[in-house]
């Protein structure tokens, strides 16, 4: 018994060594990369193989990073983008989870416009920003309404295929109990379909930050985007690379703040 | 010819699919014909909305006048050079984060990352890199529609049912073999989903890129119509770029439901 003992409780040794091997050569790879990455990129900047300046030295775009981080007009410009992203955001989901329940919920409905949602969805929606400015002025206004616009679709479609999931018996208690449509909605249906709608919104997200930021740099006078737009053509271009990787932080981290929801909502 | 009949019987025409996308086309239309009628009577303003009709006319116009066609073609060459690039790398490197495990455990949340960067931002960074032509939209649409296909490529290759890889281990095949003939044709649909998504992606970039910076093919045509203020223009312009998006993603997921029965 012993002996038989000793052996159940040494065999998963081996495997924790491995994964703790594995896990350990995970991060040294890691950590090649990047080395390497900068070594390439000092090499380049170093080289004068380009023009002044177009591969900045790391160490001056960290200079810019931090002259950024302190700059009030920083901070009131994403205020500007994170406030347009959110309003967009909060539109399109709205719009999109009423569509979305309407053609989840009747089957007419779906087939007749859904497919057309579901193709017009991934066409590029900056294009729509002339007519937008038209509707909506060359303010705010305008970047919300194609934000949401954008993020319209991921919710509709998602929210309509979360209906069509739900357990048909759910549906049935929830009628056996004579709930009112209020309480069918908001103790059924959302909770039963809570992460396709998650998932939707996350995408959504992401579709309306990028659309709010592109219109931004097309015509605006506020916002990241804007800034982007006259960094470049002051050509400050190590100020554009720390702007750039601050808005590829931002947007990271939204879609991970998103994901934890719609994990934890599991 | 019984049995016809009887199908005929339980099925309808309002139970085909075409009735719902006939009733669909037909309330976007609607929708036209109220615009018209609400622009004619003056409820809307017609310096903002153009008039339906007018939209409708102004399509030849931009065929014969605004050269639709060649700019079709430019923006098509760079989605697709674009798209054949991301292809020629997504795949191998897909194949070599397969290939090497702990490879794909240090880079896989990496390449999933910049799938969901707003890459399309550092276009006047492009700009100052590659220069103010079609290479700037390539280079782009290509940084843009890279890291879905090496993520499909990657889970196609991992998704091969055992039984399929047992069979080449007991025919004694080499690695290449194996490869070859087992992993690479039942990873294809993953694949071409991959493609689909990448060159969804690459479409995206090239119009939205050549709209921002006023360059090349159909993005600029709409750019341009706007600036000149040619309001019927520019909404036969969305239009027809809409129109063939649509088209293009309709080919894609055709291919793609055909390569299906393969998996």
């Amino acid at each position: 018994m012993a002996a038989t003992g000793a052996l159940t409780m040494a065999a998963p040794v081996p495997r924790k060594v491995r994964e703790r091997r594995e896990t350990r050569q995970v991060f040294y790879v890691r950590l090649v990369v990047i080395f390497a990455f900068v070594a390439v990129w000092e090499f380049l900047s170093r080289s004068g193989w380009f023009f002044a300046d177009i591969i900045p030295s790391l160490v001056s775009i960290a200079q810019a990073l931090f002259r950024l981080l302190v700059n009030p007009a920083f901070w009131a410009n994403l205020q500007v983008t994170l406030l347009e992203a959110a309003a967009a955001l909060c539109i399109g989901t709205f719009a999109g989870v009423v569509i979305g329940i309407l053609l989840g919920a009747n089957r007419f409905l779906g087939a007749a416009f859904e497919p057309y949602l579901y193709y017009f969805s991934p066409t590029p929606r900056i294009i729509l920003f002339p007519i937008m400015i038209m509707w909506f002025g060359v303010g705010l206004a305008s970047k919300i309404a194609l934000g949401a616009l954008a993020s319209f679709f991921a919710v509709a479609l998602s929210t309509a295929a979360g209906m069509r999931q739900i357990d048909k018996v759910i549906i049935r208690v929830g009628r056996s109990f004579r709930a009112t449509p209020w309480q069918m909605a908001t103790k059924i249906y959302l909770p039963a379909m809570r992460i396709p709608v998650l998932t939707g919104i996350r995408l959504g997200l992401g579709n309306a930050l990028i659309t709010v930021l592109l219109a931004e740099t097309k015509l605006s006078n506020q916002g990241l985007g804007y800034m982007v737009n006259t960094i470049y053509q002051r050509f400050d271009i190590p100020t554009l690379y720390a702007l750039l990787i601050i808005v590829f932080i931002i947007a990271g981290a939204c879609n991970a703040v998103l994901g934890y929801v719609a994990r934890r909502a599991r | 010819m019984r049995i016809v009949a009887v199908a005929d019987r339980r099925a309808p025409l309002t139970a085909t699919r075409w009735f719902p996308l006939t009733v669909g086309a037909l309330t976007i239309v609607a929708v036209g014909v109220i615009f018209e009628v609400l622009l004619r009577i003056g409820v809307l303003n017609r310096y903002i909305i153009p008039l339906p009709s007018e939209v409708l006319a102004a399509f030849e116009r931009i065929v014969a006048e605004e050269g639709v066609i060649e700019r079709t073609g430019t923006s098509a060459f760079e989605v697709l050079t674009a798209g054949f690039a991301c292809i020629a790398v997504g795949v191998p490197l897909g194949v070599l984060l397969y290939r090497f495990n702990i490879l794909r455990r240090a880079l896989e949340d990496w390449v999933a990352a910049l799938a969901a960067a707003p890459i399309v931002l550092a276009y006047p960074l492009f700009m100052v890199l590659f220069g103010r032509g079609s290479m700037t939209v390539i280079v782009i649409a290509f940084a843009y529609g890279l890291a879905p296909i090496v993520l499909k490529t990657v889970e196609g290759l991992s998704e091969t049912r055992s039984v399929l890889i047992n069979v080449g281990k007991s025919l004694n095949l080499s690695e290449a073999q194996m490869f070859w003939k087992i992993l690479f044709p039942s990873a294809i649909p993953s694949i071409f989903t991959g493609i689909r998504l990448g060159w969804t992606f690459c479409v995206i970039a090239v119009i939205g890129v050549e709209f921002l910076v006023n360059l090349g093919g159909l993005g600029q045509l709409i750019n341009d119509l706007a600036e000149r203020y040619d309001m019927p223009g520019t909404y036969a312009s969305i239009g027809f770029v809409i129109g063939i998006s649509m088209i293009f993603f309709i080919i894609l997921e055709w291919v793609e439901k055909w390569l299906q029965p393969a998996r």
